[in-house]
């Protein structure tokens, strides 16, 4: 039974490797990841479990890029403004973006660090890959 | 007195061993101006106001542009309106002044805005890709391999994705790499020299407007002083005599005339690029129209629709910048400063930023490697020092030239008849590159 780690405990545990979960562009050129459950993680951790994940990171990106009425409302308004309005409002898309961070890191806490593992957002890697750090797992429980 | 206290105090310092004060043996831990991710970026952009504003490395001719604009409307609202205000109604100052606040605002925005440049893979992204790909040689650094593709189907069409040796990422589809700013840019359009900047994903529809509202502010200076001049030349007095009562409206019409025709036919030329969702370098290359020789049958990302096309194109949602100018540069001993770390990215008012304590540390411990893509064995004390000069040493230099070469084939050729052929002006950077390329170095011509 793998030992359960805190989020504070990461901290001090060693990186034994990265994974990287890459783009998906079957759909095109829309923010999606693939859900393939990489093999270094198969002693870590259940496959459906990170293929929910990954599931719920792409419908956020698709709410996030979704042509609709809203996104249209938003173009249309910031054009009449000269795109002014950019610079006082937040766009839809970084309402999501804050969206995702807040779910990774739930993730991270909940499911993913007391597995020895760390979700890295998207976006700090320019939305490329899903960066998931594999820590060693050894004995902290003396902490 | 207070000396000679001094020096009798001095031999029996000596003899004790005196701490010396606690900042100087311990510089690295003293609290030094964190540096922003702009201050360390590899590319070849040049950054103002903290970070916020991006412009390419040669602003082009920008200046120019401007000037132009500033110029010839300046004259327009000083020596021609004021008659046809006169002769026919204030709308035309009101209409001009519009048009006039359109153009400059949109001129700004699609040169000072990121264009959607890729941040570059970090040591470990870039590792762990090239152990998926096949490298028969391994070591040897001299010989380039061959480009690697990887291919992928997009609505029943093979895409293929190229590799970037710069940036160390496959490229996304419709990303293409810049040899002028050394980035790679989503959705990318063309360098366009008179704005100063790369057009892509994010500033196209910036540029869009621009040309749209300069082709309408051109074409209305041009009408209005047309009428000026035929209004003063009524009665007899002949068109001599108006030129001579309004020497600055015979400017402005020489200025008009000649730049109306070339930015009319640029804003059309993009307007079918945005009705059928190509880009100018997709449209030259003829990617989707078998120019290139395979047998392609049409553009896998259009709605096939041209509404859809141009909504999605103009009014699409804005996506995010993905190089994070403001944010600071992580220290490689994040984890032992960290009071100073975590404090740092509280200012940044951005997304990716999270401000609490542990997860702080867990931020930055994970972002750590964000910038050092180019010094992997960099010890901590050393690597905010010699980070700027061993960035651009690993990249694989195309040829330096290139940037000059650019510049100079572009100064030479008349303003006119680079927006006559909008083709040639906006493909500058392909012909050009493979040019050079081919000349120089045989392996990176398949690159691009």
């Amino acid at each position: 039974m793998a030992e359960t780690h805190s989020l504070q405990d990461l901290r001090q545990a060693a990186v034994t490797s990265k994974v990287f979960v890459q783009r998906d562009y079957t759909s095109g050129t829309i923010c999606k990841f693939q859900t393939k459950f990489p093999a270094e993680l198969e002693s870590r951790m259940d496959k459906q479990q990170f293929e929910e994940t990954i599931q719920t990171l792409n419908n956020l990106y698709a709410e996030a890029e979704k042509l609709g009425g809203r996104s249209y409302l938003e173009g249309c308004l910031a054009c009449l403004t000269a795109y002014t309005i950019f610079l006082c409002m937040e766009t839809h898309y970084e309402k999501v973006l804050k969206k995702i961070a807040k779910y990774i890191q739930e993730q991270n806490e909940k499911i993913y660090a007391p597995l020895g593992l760390l979700l890295t957002d998207p976006i700090e890697r320019g939305l490329r890959v899903v960066e998931i750090t594999i820590f060693e797992d050894r004995s902290i429980g003396s902490r | 007195m207070k000396t000679r206290e001094y020096q009798q105090i001095d031999p029996q310092a000596l003899a004790t061993p005196t701490p010396t004060p606690p900042p100087r043996p311990l510089p690295e831990h003293k609290p030094r101006r964190a540096r922003r991710n702009w201050e360390v970026f590899p590319g070849k952009n040049r950054f103002f106001c903290d970070g916020r504003i991006v412009v390419a490395r040669q602003s082009g001719v920008l200046p120019l542009t401007l000037g132009l604009i500033l110029i010839t409307s300046g004259l327009f609202f000083i020596f021609d309106c004021p008659f046809l205000v006169k002769h026919l109604t204030s709308c035309i100052p009101a209409i001009g002044g519009v048009l006039f606040v359109f153009v400059i605002i949109s001129l700004l925005q699609t040169s000072f805005t990121d264009p959607g440049i890729l941040p570059r893979a970090t040591p470990e992204e870039a590792a762990d890709i090239e152990k998926q790909i096949d490298n028969p040689t391994g070591s040897s650094s001299s010989y380039r391999p061959p480009p690697r593709t990887k291919e992928v189907v997009i609505n029943q069409q093979v895409v293929k994705l190229k590799y970037c040796f710069t940036c160390k990422i496959f490229r996304p589809p419709r990303t293409s790499h810049c040899s002028l700013c050394d980035n790679c840019v989503e959705r990318f359009d063309h360098h366009c020299p008179w704005v100063g900047n790369c057009v892509g994903k994010r500033n196209y529809r910036f540029f869009y407007t621009f040309i749209v509202s300069l082709s309408f502010l051109t074409a209305f200076i041009f009408g209005c002083v047309t009428t000026h001049l035929a209004l003063r030349s009524q009665g007899g007095k002949g068109i001599v005599f108006a030129l001579q009562a309004s020497p600055a409206s015979a400017l402005e019409l020489v200025v008009c005339f000649f730049s109306v025709w070339s930015i009319l036919g640029l804003s059309g030329f993009h307007t079918y690029l945005v009705a059928s969702n190509l880009t100018t370098n997709e449209d030259i290359k003829g990617s989707w129209s078998g120019k290139s020789g395979n047998e392609v049958v049409g553009n896998p990302y259009s709605y096939n629709s041209i509404i859809k096309n141009c909504c999605s194109v103009l009014c699409g949602p804005m996506p995010p910048s993905l190089i994070d100018r403001r944010g600071f540069v992580p220290s490689d001993d994040s984890v032992q400063t960290s009071p100073v770390e975590i404090e740092l990215p509280a200012a940044k008012n951005d997304i990716n930023m999270c401000t609490q304590g542990p997860k702080g540390l867990l931020e930055t411990a994970s972002r750590s490697p964000l910038l050092t893509s180019s010094c992997p064995q960099a010890k901590p004390p050393a690597v905010l020092e010699t980070l700027p000069e061993i960035v651009p040493s690993p990249v694989p230099e195309p040829p330096k030239s290139t940037p000059h070469k650019h510049h100079s084939h572009h100064r030479s050729r008349a303003k006119q008849s680079t927006h006559h052929t909008p083709k040639t002006s906006n493909s500058s950077p392909r012909p050009h590159h493979s040019h050079s390329s081919r000349a120089r170095d045989p392996k990176f011509s398949s690159l691009r």
